[in-house]
């Protein structure tokens, strides 16, 4: 009964409900595991007493017969999602002794489902990072390594701490949140699955806010399976989040037949990227040559605005994000400055949000105020929307024409050393989510999986790009991949 | 729809030391929607709550929460959009309006600049019978209120009371069509009935329920028709805003000063620069609060928390068909109706309330006679001793009983005026008051033949006087009326005192 934690989801439940260990049992191996994981620093909240409270809980419905979907199983919780009487603090020094006095509806749907939480992960300050060099924290560790060579890396971001703690099997998965590739990106960079669901599938009601026309939350996991066991408990229709679509959510789990035979899968030439390294371009085609192999039609496809992408990510999510953000002005909760005699209230917002956010948030919000600002508003934010729009018919263009999923790598390169990008210009950051913000600009589901490892044994990710709300297609096409790509390769621990 | 003629008034007109000067005046009221719960979440919107006890987690805009939009306030709004013939619009959008303030939580309103809910409409000003002014609506957007900072509790200390943060507005937006300071004022008196009738606003405007921005320029006579033959506003002055009133003596004291001031600085070859004013009603004046550059960046961009506002039509019908008849309507039919002056149907219609009651008191009355009752002394009465219609003593039923008693000849105006008082201060019905106390007047001609010979008898120089002129005969027929404690019918003795004296 060693390495409990080192088990999938779909293996605890079933061997829960088999009673071939309790529940408590499980989340005590993960707590262990947590415990002695601080050199990957992907919790910074740990929270053992609700853990064994919860997995005694779930041990009771286990031994009634009346076990849920999630029932006993150890998760991590980005530190984004508000967790009741637990803090909550977006990684960011501005919420510093933020307590929620509510729960957020996907983690109550998770515990609800009987899940079992460990604590809260690491992260990029207010999701805005893509390496978790941001958080109030410090970084998270990805526990690959190159080889022999111990640098440390990124474990991506800004789910880092997320995909640090399931790569490392510290809990058997853990929730993530996705605004322009913070699920996607940091799973292909340790190994794991991280499905992005229809914008509108999971609510955001108590989900800090980075950007509220692209966030949504998502499942991280060691499988396509658990991803699929995972969503379906996570995502529904939420009164009190207006974008929360009402859908029936379906049977994910019963959807993965592996069976893509006649499926057409769209390789977009837009994505063949000028120097993108050669071991991602490799990989991609071998993935498609995996679900070509699986019987699916490849065929060429044209997502002609791709280029515009980024930069109309980077105007409309710190757009958003600026005035998200403003209710941190430290009159309610979290950080407030220590005035001088005569301040007065200005001096009170500049010197709190001075302290309490961080540079990368700070350089957001300035970008997001002036693309907002009179006279700039049309030149920037309002034809960033029209692009948007643009990038949104591109796919709708593709999925009319019969295409059912789209294969893309992950992101143009494996983990990057911590530190390695600190000296290099902001934009170098933001091209890490290249393959990945045009699915949070057009609200479709994309899910990465791992698929293959460079020369220096670093996992990569291929990403699959799906139908809105059609997820349980999308995890079936992952499904199939994932068997084809067979990684089970795991990091050695050094940690 | 019956409408009554009317003229356009004539618009005020300033002289200055050179020129005449007119006023040209917008208006933006801000007026709370009736509701019990706030705008985007389901706080309570009561009034005088104890600080901070009408906020939930999306009033403090606690991390994550996210706005609701309240179904009954949009409906609100459109019944008021309906109210004030306007156009609805199905598609609308809410916009965040970003700026700090510790009583903004969220650091942005939500609001809705570039897609209102209600577009063009209407609102005819009353002035005096037979003269209003059309003032047209630009439009009719949602949006939330602010909360209250108190800065006089504590000197080094500011307060935030967020009861108020989130409750729903409506801000209504004229086009500069008022001509006056008497016509802002009656344009709100009339705005607020119009909500009022709707029951889409209470129209407290101490409470702060019913506010306005009013803006004011001054042009010289004749540029305003340029502007409303080719809608250019370069034919107008600059304007000035004069921010959140709530009085309507404020409205007009605060228009009258800016409307000098401006016209002070032109005539000394100033320029008028565009800013926003408070009105200062201790000193009576406005005093700039923050000029053009000084303004905000509001950095509006439509709420990704929000889905675009959809509407179906037949939902708005639905809303159309249960309009209740509003206030120049009623007016109209009152004229017709019951035979009303204007002057009189604007008075029983000022509110619902009275008119209603004045529609029970009349039915089957006379309506003429019904309106002088009410007005004249159930109105008087009721102002006298500080009441509301609503608490009236005398119930509609009590005072129609009482008109039909005179109707029938069985008292006179006077004897009502009696009965009205013993009804109002003791109450009870004014039929069986009539008869227990005796109070019916006399119709027998006999007796009342009686009577008259009895005063010809007792004063026969009076007699010759009268019948020399015969104007005196009232002497007799008040002595007659004296004689039998006011209760013979007038009428019946003055015919009896004419015929005795030979008249």
């Amino acid at each position: 009964m060693t390495d409990l934690n080192k088990l999938t989801l779909a293996e605890a439940r079933d061997q829960l409900r088999a009673k071939e260990f309790t529940s408590v049992e499980l989340t005590q191996a993960c707590l262990d595991a947590v415990e002695a994981s601080s050199a990957l620093n992907a919790f910074v909240h740990n929270t053992p007493e609700i853990a064994i409270a919860q997995a005694e809980a779930a041990d009771a419905r286990l031994a009634s017969g009346d076990a849920p979907a999630m029932c006993g199983l150890p998760l991590g919780i980005k530190d984004l999602f508000c967790t009741k009487g637990v803090p909550s603090q977006a990684a960011s020094r501005i919420l510093q002794g933020f307590l929620p006095e509510y729960e957020s509806t996907v983690t109550q749907n998770l515990f609800d489902a009987g899940a079992v939480m460990l604590g809260k992960l690491n992260m990029d300050e207010f999701a805005m990072g893509s390496s978790n060099e941001t958080s109030v924290y410090g970084n998270a560790v990805n526990p690959w390594r190159r080889g022999n060579d111990d640098t440390p890396l990124t474990p991506g971001g800004s789910s880092g701490g997320s995909a640090s703690a399931v790569a490392a099997d510290l809990c058997l998965a853990a929730t993530g949140t996705d605004t322009g590739g913070s699920i996607r990106q940091p799973a292909a960079f340790t190994g794991i699955t991280g499905i992005k669901p229809t914008y509108g599938r999971c609510s955001r009601w108590g989900v800090v806010a980075f950007a509220s026309s692209l966030d949504q939350a998502g499942p991280m996991t060691k499988s396509v399976r658990d991803s699929a066991i995972m969503l379906e408990t996570m995502c529904g229709h939420d009164p009190k989040d207006s974008t929360s679509a009402n859908l029936p959510v379906p049977n994910f789990e019963a959807m993965l037949t592996g069976d893509i035979r006649g499926k057409v899968i769209g390789i977009p030439k837009e994505y063949r990227l000028d120097g993108m390294p050669e071991e991602i371009g490799a990989l991609w085609d071998d993935g498609i040559a995996m679900l070509k192999a699986a019987g699916a039609e490849i065929r060429e496809i044209s997502l002609p605005h791709t280029k515009y992408a980024l930069p109309t990510y980077y105007v409309i999510a710190p757009a958003e994000a600026s005035s998200n953000l403003a209710r941190y002005d430290g009159v309610r909760y979290g950080h407030r400055a220590t005035l001088a005699q005569g301040d007065g209230i200005t001096e009170m917002y500049e010197k709190t949000r001075a302290e309490g956010f961080g540079h990368e948030v700070q350089r957001r919000v300035m970008v997001g105020t002036y693309v907002l600002s009179a006279g700039f508003y049309d030149a920037y934010y309002n034809r960033a929307r029209k692009v948007r729009t643009l990038i949104k018919q591109d796919f709708e263009a593709v999925f009319e024409a019969g295409v059912d999923a789209i294969l893309t790598p992950a992101t143009p390169s494996a983990a990057f050393g911590l530190g390695e990008m600190s000296e290099a210009d902001p934009i170098q950051m933001y091209l890490n989510d290249v393959f990945t913000v045009t699915v949070n600009l057009a609200g479709l589901p994309g899910i990465s999986v791992p698929a293959g490892q460079n020369k220096q044994g670093l996992p990569l990710g291929l990403q699959l790009i799906g139908r809105p709300w059609e997820e349980g297609d999308l995890l079936n096409t992952a499904y199939a991949l994932e068997q084809a790509a067979g990684f089970d390769a795991k990091p050695g621990k050094w940690w | 729809m019956l409408d009554l003629t009317y003229e356009t008034p004539k618009p005020k007109v300033i002289a200055g030391a050179k020129h005449d000067w007119e006023l040209v005046i917008g208006m933006e009221v801000h007026a709370q929607i009736a509701t019990k719960a706030k705008l985007f979440s389901g706080a309570s919107t009561e009034f005088g709550a104890e600080p901070n006890s009408n906020v939930s987690f999306v009033d403090a805009a606690m991390p994550g929460m996210l706005p609701v939009v309240n179904e009954f306030c949009v409906e609100q709004a459109v019944r008021t959009g309906l109210g004030l013939k306007a156009q609805i619009n199905l598609t609308s959008a809410f916009d965040r309006k970003n700026y700090f303030y510790p009583d903004l939580p969220q650091g942005y309103q939500i609001s809705q600049l570039y897609h209102p809910l209600v577009g063009e409409g209407e609102i005819l000003v009353d002035m005096q019978p037979g003269i209003a002014r059309l003032v047209r609506i630009e439009r009719i957007h949602v949006e939330q209120d602010a909360g209250k900072s108190i800065h006089d509790m504590d000197p080094a200390m500011s307060f935030v009371d967020l009861n108020r943060t989130g409750v729903a507005l409506m801000e209504i937006v004229s086009r500069p069509d008022i001509r006056g300071p008497e016509e802002a004022a009656a344009y709100v008196t009339k705005l607020r009935q119009i909500l009022r009738y709707l029951g889409t606003c209470d129209g407290n405007m101490q409470n702060g329920n019913l506010r306005a921005d009013v803006n004011v320029s001054i042009c010289r006579p004749g540029a305003y028709e340029k502007y409303q033959e080719t809608q250019d506003f370069s034919h107008l002055g600059t304007r000035c805003e004069i921010k959140n009133m709530n009085s309507m003596r404020f409205i007009q004291a605060a228009i009258d000063y800016e409307a000098r001031r401006q016209i002070a600085i032109l005539e000394a070859g100033g320029k008028v620069d565009q800013e926003t004013r408070l009105y200062d009603p201790d000193k009576g004046e406005t005093r700039s609060m923050r000029s053009k550059e000084e303004a905000h960046d509001y950095r509006y961009f439509p709420d990704p928390d929000l889905l675009p506002l959809e509407l179906e039509q037949s939902w708005v019908d639905n809303i159309a068909a249960t309009l209740p008849e509003l206030p120049d309507a009623k007016k109209a039919r009152f004229v017709k109706d019951f035979g009303l002056s204007e002057y009189d149907a604007s008075v029983l219609t000022a509110d619902v309330d009275s008119a209603d009651y004045f529609e029970k008191v009349a039915e089957g009355r006379d309506g003429k006679m019904a309106a002088n009752w009410v007005i004249n002394e159930l109105f008087g009465r009721l102002k006298k001793e500080g009441h509301d219609i609503t608490s009236s003593p005398v119930s509609p039923e009590q005072l129609s009983a009482i008109i039909g008693l005179i109707q029938k000849g069985d008292i006179s105006g006077k004897i009502a005026k009696d009965l009205f008082e013993i009804v109002y201060s003791e109450g009870g019905n004014p039929e069986e008051i009539v008869e227990t106390r005796g109070m019916k007047q006399v119709t027998d001609t006999g007796a009342i033949e009686t009577a008259v010979d009895e005063v010809i008898a007792a004063n026969p120089a009076q007699v010759e006087k009268a019948r020399a002129n015969p104007k005196l005969a009232g002497w007799f027929v008040g002595q007659v009326m004296k004689a039998t404690g006011g209760k013979a019918n007038p009428k019946a003795v003055n015919e009896i005192v004419a015929a005795k004296l030979g008249l």
